[in-house]
């Protein structure tokens, strides 16, 4: 329908002082252009919105500023405020740009030294992890020795993926465990779980127990 | 060159940087003293209304939370300080004010000459609008606020905020034609 025939504002028109002033979405902007477009009546009135656009900025910009008086009684207000306490609860964006913003610039470098150096170390350490998979002298920890063989009863285990360093550390330490082997493909690691061979019953008893422990992805007795 | 956001700005007075209350205030200033003027219409109640605008935002630019532009949130502090100082301004002088406003309007010798130039008849017709419609026109054209943005301003529904602008627009041409200037429109 042409804006002329109209006689309630339709939801085009009532945006155009939105689109003059160019703050409408870009729908609605596409929306508008289509319309203008298509519409003489329309663009005619849009001319109107344009003109009334800069007259109001004419006007407001000859309006006149506030004195200097009104910047010298805010600071002195200012002034007079208690000293401030850190914000507590500005948004977490603006307190990392912040943050960001009042390193100089030496401390901003080493900071990126810093964190560079942690990510070469964390790249370092998981280097050595994936070439221990690879090597045959198997995993090792302050608690186990490289390649535990001789007496003694065994598992073979497959921790959880989402299990943490720290959870398999616990659950090794909690039940007096260490790592004799391992981790083989498909990431089984061998376990001693007693210092001295168990009969069968007895070891398939503590591997029931240990299986039971959210760490535990597979286990099973081995020799 | 890149100039500090507003939003940094806030975050570093909220840790009471001066410095950044200084840029924000020279940013800014102008424009919400215009737009208080224009609700208060008096100079010195202008720039008392400024410095209470900008130490609230010193004050409360902890509690800043981004959810609006900062230039809409000064003035919608700005506005309701105006509205307080209205409420407590007695009738009489406001009355007093308005009638005075129109009255040097109306002998000001710029406005016969005014008559001859478009552009100079619709300023003054603009100056002609209700307090209501005057703010509208002047956020959506001068303050660029977008709907959304003049809604939270001025505290009503996106809908209203679009049919207010629209009958302003519509007095705006009444006052125009009562000039003897007819748009065509409405």
């Amino acid at each position: 329908m042409n804006a002329a025939n109209e006689t309630e504002p339709g939801d085009i028109e009532l945006l155009l002082p939105w689109h003059a002033a160019g703050t409408l979405s870009r729908r609605d902007t596409q929306r508008v252009e289509a319309a203008l477009a298509s519409d003489p009546e329309l663009a005619r009135r849009y001319e109107l919105v344009r003109e009334e656009l800069g007259q109001t900025i004419h006007l407001n910009e000859t309006s006149g500023a506030p004195s200097a008086r009104a910047m010298q009684a805010l600071f002195a207000k200012i002034d007079a405020e208690p000293a401030r306490r850190p914000a507590a609860s500005f948004n977490l964006g603006a307190r990392i740009a912040e943050f960001l913003a009042s390193l100089s610039p030496r401390t901003l470098a080493w900071s990126a030294s810093a964190a560079a150096l942690a990510i070469l170390l964390q790249a370092g350490l998981l280097a050595g992890i994936a070439l221990k998979e690879k090597s045959p002298g198997g995993y090792e920890t302050a608690s186990a020795p490289k390649s535990v063989t001789g007496e003694g009863a065994y598992a073979l285990i497959r921790f959880q993926p989402q299990a943490s360093a720290a959870d398999v550390a616990k659950f090794l330490e909690t039940n007096k465990l260490s790592i004799a082997d391992g981790p083989s493909a498909g990431g089984l690691y061998r376990v001693r779980v007693a210092a001295r061979e168990l009969p069968k019953a007895d070891l398939a008893r503590v591997v029931k127990t240990l299986q039971e422990d959210k760490v535990v992805g597979f286990i099973a007795a081995t020799q | 060159m890149q100039t500090t956001s507003d939003e940094v700005l806030i975050g570093r007075i909220a840790h009471g940087d001066r410095l950044a209350m200084q840029v924000l205030y020279a940013r800014h200033h102008v424009r919400v003293y215009r737009f208080v003027l224009r609700l208060v219409r008096n100079e010195a109640t202008a720039e008392d209304l400024i410095s209470d605008v900008f130490l609230d935002v010193w004050r409360q630019a902890a509690k800043f939370e981004g959810r609006s532009a900062v230039s809409t949130w000064m003035l919608s502090i700005a506005r309701f300080k105006a509205l307080s100082v209205l409420r407590r301004r007695p009738e009489e002088e406001l009355d007093e004010e308005t009638a005075d406003a129109i009255a040097d309007q109306a002998d000001d010798p710029e406005v016969a000459l005014a008559k001859k130039d478009k552009g100079a008849v619709l300023r003054q017709c603009l100056t002609k609008l209700s307090a209501e419609h005057r703010e509208i026109v002047d956020l959506v054209y001068y303050h660029e606020k977008s709907v959304e943005e003049v809604a939270g301003i001025v505290g009503i529904p996106e809908a209203t905020v679009k049919t207010r602008m629209f009958y302003a627009r519509k007095r705006l041409s009444e006052l125009l034609k009562e000039q003897g200037i007819d748009r065509g429109w409405p």
